[in-house]
């Protein structure tokens, strides 16, 4: 019994220091990608060797910020995967159907404005966000 | 799927957390096993049967058996 206690508790610590990581590489890549679209036109005005060099910390910090995310799902518990499964699905689900259709609109004419990838990526954080707490209700 | 958990654990005075803490889940899991509401897998029903002693047919028992 005091094994599987230490285990239960060598689970919740490493859950925690998963949930840790993933936010410290998420702000991580939000930081990288504000560098990387802001600082050529506010900070070195469009120079190459910089520009270069921020989408490469960019791209290495995003796929930081994907092998956390594995990580973290590895980490959950059983039931806490398939409440993470569903609400990817679904977001997966919307986040194509509604992008397609969404960058349709401005070819056949029914907006007269670009379609904007943050629009969707907006839409695809939201989803998640509402198929995770629906997930969370159904089994409370 | 039916189970004895709730009633296992108050045998022994544990709180869910308690018995979250010693299977290595979160204490909504045992919530949503304990009220039917999720299938554990066959290594944690394992796991569970271990922790109590019991097998796991003594645990769980399947609705469409009964």
């Amino acid at each position: 019994m005091n094994d599987s206690k230490a285990d239960g508790n060598d689970w919740a610590a490493s859950s925690n220091r998963n949930t840790t990581r993933l936010k410290v590489w998420t702000a991580a890549w939000v930081l990288t990608t504000a560098i990387a679209a802001f600082g050529p036109k506010l900070v070195w005005d469009f120079a190459t060797l910089p520009t270069i060099g921020a989408q490469l910390l960019n791209l290495g910090t995003g796929v930081g910020m994907i092998i956390a995310t594995s990580r973290y799902v590895q980490g959950l518990d059983e039931l806490q995967q398939k409440i993470f499964l569903q609400a990817g699905a679904i977001t997966l689900g919307v986040g194509l159907v509604c992008g397609l259709s969404y960058d349709l609109l401005e070819d056949v004419r029914l907006i007269s404005f670009e379609p904007e990838i943050s629009h969707l990526v907006v839409l695809m954080c939201v989803t998640f966000l509402v198929g995770t707490i629906a997930g969370h209700r159904r089994y409370r | 799927m039916n189970n004895r958990l709730k009633v296992l654990r108050a045998e022994r005075d544990w709180t869910q957390a308690q018995l979250a803490a010693e299977l290595a889940v979160s204490r909504q899991t045992v919530n949503a096993i304990e009220k039917g509401k999720f299938d554990p897998s066959l290594p944690l029903a394992f796991k569970a049967a271990r922790l109590f002693g019991l097998s796991i047919e003594d645990i769980f028992q399947d609705d469409a058996g009964r």
